[in-house]
């Protein structure tokens, strides 16, 4: 018997991923063709009348070209996934960061004063459940460019939960350990950034993961709507030539960065994690 | 006039409620010389925290105030140290890291090697030591954490140190060794301290005076005991001192009937309000000392209370 729960967790991942791609497989074979089919037929996917989804050998296939060349470029249509990726990373990186830098001070600000709390509570409750796509309208109005408008979404869509998380996180600091910030004659400044920014870094980190996890979704689909470059963009242009192949290695693209972006934000929320 | 180190004048603490404030004390006047050890002993709810509070000015009085060497206390100051119950230690530092967060405060001149230095000298004065000194608080237990507070609060060198039932929280095994430790560095250092405690053995080992005050509500400070023992005091011997149980049965008789006595008698209505008293100055070693066999707490002295 294998005693670590970790290799056994592995293999059972391995298990059910060969059995579902193997399931996958086998629904998309097409039938044979039981007599000659004419030049029209062949072009139309031959005897099959049904349009089937792509096996996974084809998706593998797919990713083993478009990953060994990631980053061509041959013309505003035809441009490497790593390309693509790149422009939905740096979109969202530049909403999210200017949302962290006027959501955590913001933040900071809420959490220490009860009135600003009060004030402020209305706006927040109000403007936070709006999709960020509908500001795109707007956006594309007032911005005039298509760019800057994306980021625009993603700014605001990844502002909320940072802007709450950190207000919770700076309220609910330990009186004791302001109380010790007293005691030892902390200005306002060095107890913000020596006693209550690392009290509250857990909490505001969280708020962070979860903002940069609902931008990337949004990216998808803000892309799709503008257009021009991005993995959403990608994706769409794919499904308009048809080529299903594309947009399921597309699909697990988006997966993958998304892991990786949380998994960036998890490790630097580990980092700042203290046991009480 | 001979002017105190500490001293406290009037202070009162009062919630306004529907039917008329909620007075928790009032009238609360004592001093403190230089160097000396004063404990504060009552039961839960007279206000000896926010009284410790006041002191370091983490809490407004409703009224009277607070000098201490002729400057009026208003606010939070490294001259005035604290150490809590919950020790209050920062979780994200490690002990060392602690302790230099306070001589930081205090010494902004110094360099870091110094800041360094000083700290590990008072880190291991309570006994931390062989990498203790280097481990996070919430990998060290109850007694290592609480002895982290005392050295920063040590180290910052405050004029008058506070402590706030410090050793509330720990085993009575724990509590005698930090209870040495505390002896030790503050005969070494003749800190001015004030401290809050339940344990009545605790401050007759500590304490050169014990304050005790009545219930709450309209609490007041009754009376201040002298602690006639002679230094250095060790737990073991201290109880063969003939000044011991004249002094531990006044504080326990005080504690289970008079401070419920005094507070009947100040929830009177002519006694509400009164006049800013001093503590009755008592001595109940003092006949011990004196070569007296030492008489029961019901006899001589206590009358002299009781008559007041």
């Amino acid at each position: 018997m294998i005693q670590s729960t970790g290799i056994r967790a592995a293999l059972l991942s391995m298990v059910l991923l060969v059995i579902s791609l193997g399931l996958w497989e086998l629904s998309s074979f097409k039938p044979e063709a039981t007599e000659a089919v004419s030049e029209y037929e062949l072009l139309m996917g031959g005897a099959d009348q049904e349009a089937r989804v792509p096996p996974p050998s084809d998706v593998l296939r797919l990713a083993w070209t478009e990953l060994s060349n990631p980053f061509y470029d041959a013309g505003p249509n035809d441009k490497g996934i790593g390309i693509q990726l790149g422009y939905s990373i740096y979109r969202v990186l530049a909403g999210f960061s200017l949302a962290a830098l006027i959501a955590i001070p913001v933040g900071f600000l809420i959490g220490m004063s009860p009135l600003m709390y009060k004030a402020l509570n209305p706006f927040i409750q109000v403007l936070r459940p709006i999709s960020p796509l509908a500001w795109m309208p707007l956006a594309l109005f007032i911005i005039k460019d298509s760019e800057t408008s994306s980021i625009f979404v993603i700014f605001i869509c990844s502002i909320w939960p940072m802007l709450i998380n950190t207000a919770f996180g700076v309220a609910s600091v330990r009186k004791d350990w302001v109380n010790v910030a007293r005691t030892h004659e902390l200005n306002a400044f060095q107890t913000a950034f020596q006693v209550i920014l690392p009290a509250a870094a857990p909490t505001i980190l969280t708020g962070m993961r979860i903002s940069i996890g609902i931008a990337w979704l949004v990216i998808v689909a803000a892309e799709m709507l503008v257009g021009g470059t991005g993995i959403g963009y990608y994706v769409w242009n794919e499904w308009n030539n048809l080529d299903l192949t594309s947009v399921i290695f597309s699909i697990l693209m988006i997966g993958v960065v998304g892991m990786l972006l949380d998994m960036a934000l998890a490790t630097a929320t580990r980092a700042v994690q203290y046991q009480e | 006039m001979h002017q105190h180190f500490l001293e406290v004048k009037g202070l009162g603490k009062r919630f306004p409620g529907k039917d008329g404030d909620l007075v928790v004390f009032e009238n609360a006047s004592f001093s403190l010389e230089r160097g000396e050890f004063v404990c504060i002993i009552g039961h839960s709810g007279c206000g000896k925290s926010t009284i410790l509070n006041v002191l370091a000015g983490l809490d407004r009085p409703s009224e009277g105030e607070v000098y201490m060497a002729g400057r009026e206390v208003r606010g939070p100051s490294l001259e005035r140290g604290v150490v809590f119950q919950n020790y209050s230690l920062l979780p994200w530092r490690s002990s060392l890291s602690n302790v230099t967060f306070g001589v930081r405060a205090r010494r902004p001149g110094w360099s870091k090697a110094q800041v360094r230095e000083h700290s590990l000298r008072y880190l291991h004065m309570v006994g931390l030591k062989d990498g203790a000194e280097h481990r996070k608080p919430a990998q060290l237990s109850g007694g290592m954490r609480q002895r982290v507070s005392i050295a920063r609060a040590f180290a910052t060198e405050p004029e008058l140190l506070l402590l706030d039932e410090p050793f509330g929280a720990l085993d009575a095994l724990t509590r005698g060794t930090i209870q040495d430790e505390l002896l030790k560095v503050c005969a070494e250092t003749h800190q001015t301290v004030f401290m809050i405690t339940h344990d009545v053995d605790e401050a007759i080992l500590l304490a050169d005076r014990v304050l005790l005050m009545t219930n709450g509500p309209h609490a007041r400070v009754a009376e201040s005991v002298r602690v006639s023992i002679e230094r250095p005091r060790d737990r073991t011997t201290i109880v063969h001192d003939p000044a011991y149980y004249p002094i531990r049965n006044h504080l326990v008789d005080f504690l289970v009937t008079r401070s419920r006595e005094l507070a009947d008698r100040a929830r009177l209505p002519e006694a509400s309000g009164g006049d800013p008293m001093e503590p009755l100055e008592v001595d109940p070693g003092a006949d011990a000392r004196a070569g007296e066999p030492s008489l029961p707490p019901q006899h001589g002295r206590l009358m002299a209370v009781n008559g007041n």
